[in-house]
């Protein structure tokens, strides 16, 4: 695999990761620099280790008992395996694909993360629930209804509160997989307004099934592939605008093209 | 495209439409027959109970006055007096049932769902324990309430040395009410989706913290409708008490007093007195409570399922 | 194969600029031979049969504009199509040049001047030679035998620079000639300039299968000076 060529500084590193869900090796040797203040997107075939991956970014793996992982993950130069899961999933915050809030309102929706971190002050918890609205540009159509249960809202809104409820806890990473499958094109596009809004704080990771999505919205492009006995490796990995226009890897060019099989 | 046909072919077609609609017409009278038969056994199921309960209603309903709730029983062969103590005794079992069993049963739930898992995966004992704690729910949840009855007069009343008390019927009737609360709890914890849990998780809650913050009040209104099916079942409930609560129909000072719910009475007005009349006017007043008990599970779980919803 | 609907339709266009191909050298051969025959009402017709070329350059601009809309290619497919469209605008300007050609034949008319008719054939073989073999490079998206073209319009080049230095050289000693020496430059100029867009097809068919955008020759815009 060519290694990408970035200026940015890697926020993310996997050193010769490995996960296998019992017997089965589901991800192998993923070598790979993830750079800060990014767009970086995860594309690739259904059941490649994609969302694998990205779960692993955030341990979010470990709620599955059978999954063993060899190999590093450091955020910044952190294994984040040594580190305190909580401490971490606080910094690493993930967006589902489905939309997920929680049967509550939409305020507590969003200030759940800072509570469970102890924050408790009324005035600041407020501050930081219009601030995460704002951000994920749902706060105009919701500031009126903050108690009005996360729920009603509708598929690309719900979307945008978990967005905005990832915010609130101020993470540095956002993990991100496939959030605008479920969505209209009207709601996916302000979904990828939103996450070009974000790189500037943060650094982004979104695994996509949408070429034009990963085309439009990403900086950096991580083609996985499957090998023979289906475990997933990353085959190519670079600009966007490379990957789309001219990748160097015929299985990646099949891919993308829709040629694949 | 008929004209491209052979007359062989023609016919070929026709009779494989005339079949067709004849199978369409068979089909139909088939389906007629059978929504026929099953309206017929659900009339019949209704009817019997309308029967029964309008029996009751009209025989014992003749008897219920205020007078009748408000006096205590005095005993006796013609089974004298109201029922006022077994009303307050049946309200003090509920409570000291379920203050022991609720706790319990959705503490159990709460490990079998949430916790069990984890850590059968650290040890091989604590996967046996796990595995025999839940064999012993179901096997439990399908025992007569009888061999409860039985192991409370054994355990509490004999060897714990408790006698006929308040305590030994609580205990027992916890012991009765725990499966029926855990396997309830348990359904309404499995029934929260997984995706709550991994939202909460993955804002960097720990997991008791998503416990008690998002898996238990979405299963609330499942774990609500497990707790007043218990409380129904303690209320209805006969051979259990009647061989750890003792009978007396005195007013209870204490945990160690002897007591008699309502449904004991019914029983005991039934074989110890002639006075028929009453035990089915305290029947009566025990339907009427187990239908409120209904209603309030159907209006609860509405109200729950409205505020999840957000609609 | 999934994408059969997108590889039809592109082999449908890349038949149609064979086509546009075959017509825009039909029309430089063409051209060239009516200065020779003198054939002035022929001449009138190749002037205005380039509408239908220009029509057949907007029908294709269209149906890949579709393909890029409806298809969404990318990589390979999406290069493919971007060349295209370059493609179709060159062979229309090509054919401009053939149209130029007919127009000068016509403004000649009937005046007696002496056309180095051979020499400019022998451009026009030598030109359209080359489109041919482009254009088919192009369509088998062969980088080879792309590569291999533009280097020949050096032939192209010295029948020019020939034509215009003894056209100048007897513009100058009789200055009554100037008038005639301006239209056959015109003339030589037209055939060296359709020469030189062969080489910006070749540069798309490297393009396309390497994805590498690159200058084939180094004197083939009007800045050139080296030779005056
Ligand atoms: N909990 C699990 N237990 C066992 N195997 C699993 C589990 N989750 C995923 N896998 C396997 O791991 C492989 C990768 O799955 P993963 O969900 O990461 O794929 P993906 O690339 O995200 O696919 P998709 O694009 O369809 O979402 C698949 O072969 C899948 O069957
Ligand atoms: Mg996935």
């Amino acid at each position: 695999m060519r290694s990408l060529q970035s200026n940015g500084k890697p926020k993310i590193t996997a050193k010769n990761f490995n996960l296998f869900y019992g017997d089965f090796q589901a991800l192998k040797e993923i070598n790979v620099d993830i750079p800060e203040h990014s767009i970086t997107s995860i594309i690739g075939p259904s059941g490649c280790g994609k969302s694998t991956f990205l779960r692993s970014i955030n341990r979010m793996n470990e709620l599955i008992p059978c999954v063993k992982t060899t190999g590093k993950i450091f955020l910044d130069a952190n294994d984040i395996f040594t580190q305190d899961v909580v401490e971490l999933r606080k910094q690493v915050g993930m967006v589902f694909q489905r939309p997920n809030p929680f049967p509550k309102s939409i305020f507590d929706n969003v200030a759940y993360g800072p509570r469970a971190h102890g924050l408790k002050n009324k005035a600041v918890l407020e501050e930081i629930v219009e601030k995460s609205l704002t951000d994920a540009a749902l706060w105009d159509e919701v500031k009126d209804n903050l108690h009005k249960s996360g729920l009603a809202l509708s598929g690309g809104q719900q979307q945008r509160l978990c967005i905005a409820r990832a915010l609130a806890v101020e993470p540095q990473v956002i993990l991100m997989d496939e959030p605008a499958s479920a969505l209209d094109p009207i709601a996916t596009l302000k979904i990828e307004e939103l996450i070009q809004n974000l790189k500037k704080e943060y650094t982004i990771v979104i695994v996509t099934h949408n070429m034009q999505q990963a085309a439009r919205a990403s900086d950096h492009t991580m083609v996985f592939n499957m090998n023979p006995d289906r475990s997933g490796y990353i085959i190519e990995y670079g600009k966007t605008s490379q990957i789309f226009t001219n990748p160097h890897e015929k299985i990646t060019e099949d891919y993308i093209s829709g040629r694949f099989g | 495209m008929n004209q491209s046909l052979t007359d062989q072919e023609k016919k070929i077609l026709a009779r494989e439409k005339a079949s067709r609609k004849s199978n369409i017409q068979r089909r139909r009278i088939s389906q007629n027959i059978a929504f026929t038969f099953l309206w017929l056994i659900g009339l019949a199921a209704i009817a019997i109970l309308v029967w029964i309960i309008g029996y009751v209603f009209t025989k014992g309903l003749s008897t219920v006055n205020l007078e009748f709730l408000t006096t205590r029983p005095a005993g006796g062969f013609d089974g004298e007096g109201g029922i006022s103590t077994t009303i307050v005794t049946t309200v003090y079992l509920v409570i000291f049932t379920l203050s022991i069993a609720a706790p319990l049963g959705i503490g159990a739930a709460i490990y079998f769902v949430e916790y069990a898992n984890e850590a059968q995966n650290r040890s091989k004992f604590i996967q046996w324990l796990v595995r025999i704690a839940r064999t012993g729910v179901e096997v439990l949840a399908g025992v007569p309430s009888i061999i409860f009855g039985l192991f409370g007069f054994a355990v509490f009343v004999s060897y714990m040395k408790l006698g006929f008390s308040l305590l030994s019927a609580g205990l027992s009737g916890a012991c009765l009410v725990l499966p029926v609360i855990i396997r309830t709890t348990e359904e309404a914890l499995l029934a929260v989706p997984e995706s709550y849990r991994e939202g909460s998780l993955g804002l960097g809650a720990t997991k008791w913290q998503t416990v008690i913050g998002v898996v238990l009040p979405t299963a609330i209104p499942g774990i609500v409708t497990g707790i007043v099916l218990s409380v129904g079942r303690i209320i209805s409930e006969t051979a259990v008490f009647w061989v750890t609560l003792g009978g007396s129909y005195r007013l209870p000072q204490n945990l160690m007093s002897s007591g008699r719910t309502l449904a004991l009475h019914v029983y005991m007005l039934a074989t110890e007195t002639r006075a028929f009349d009453k035990a089915l006017g305290t029947s009566a007043i025990l339907i009427m409570i187990i239908m409120i008990l209904n209603l309030a599970i159907n209006l609860s779980s509405k109200y729950f399922q409205k505020r999840l919803s957000g609609k | 194969m999934p994408r059969e609907t997108l590889d039809s339709k592109l082999t449908q266009i890349q038949n149609e600029i064979y086509l546009l191909g075959s017509m825009v050298e039909q029309a430089i051969l063409d051209a060239t031979n009516t200065l020779k025959t003198r054939d002035l009402k022929e001449a009138k017709r190749i002037f205005e049969e380039d509408t239908v070329i220009n029509e057949k350059r907007f029908a294709l601009e269209n149906a890949i504009i579709i393909l890029l809309a409806t298809q969404q290619p990318f990589a390979r497919d999406l290069r493919l199509l971007a060349a295209m469209l370059l493609v179709v605008n060159e062979l229309e300007r090509m054919a401009d040049y053939a149209k130029g050609i007919a127009k000068i034949n016509i403004k000649i008319g009937k005046s007696d001047i002496d056309i180095p008719v051979r020499d400019f054939q022998k451009m026009a073989e030598q030109s359209v030679s080359m489109l041919h073999r482009s254009l088919s490079a192009f369509i088998e998206q062969n980088p080879n035998q792309a590569a291999a073209i533009p280097q020949e319009d050096d032939i192209v080049d010295e029948l020019y620079t020939k034509i215009y230095h003894a056209t100048i050289q007897y513009a100058i000693t009789n200055p009554s000639y100037m008038d005639q020496a301006n239209d056959i430059l015109w003339i030589a100029h037209n055939l060296e300039r359709f020469a030189d867009r062969v080489t910006n097809i070749c540069e798309r068919t490297i393009f396309i299968t390497t994805g590498e955008l690159m200058e084939m020759s180094s004197n083939d815009d009007e800045t050139d000076l080296s030779d005056f």
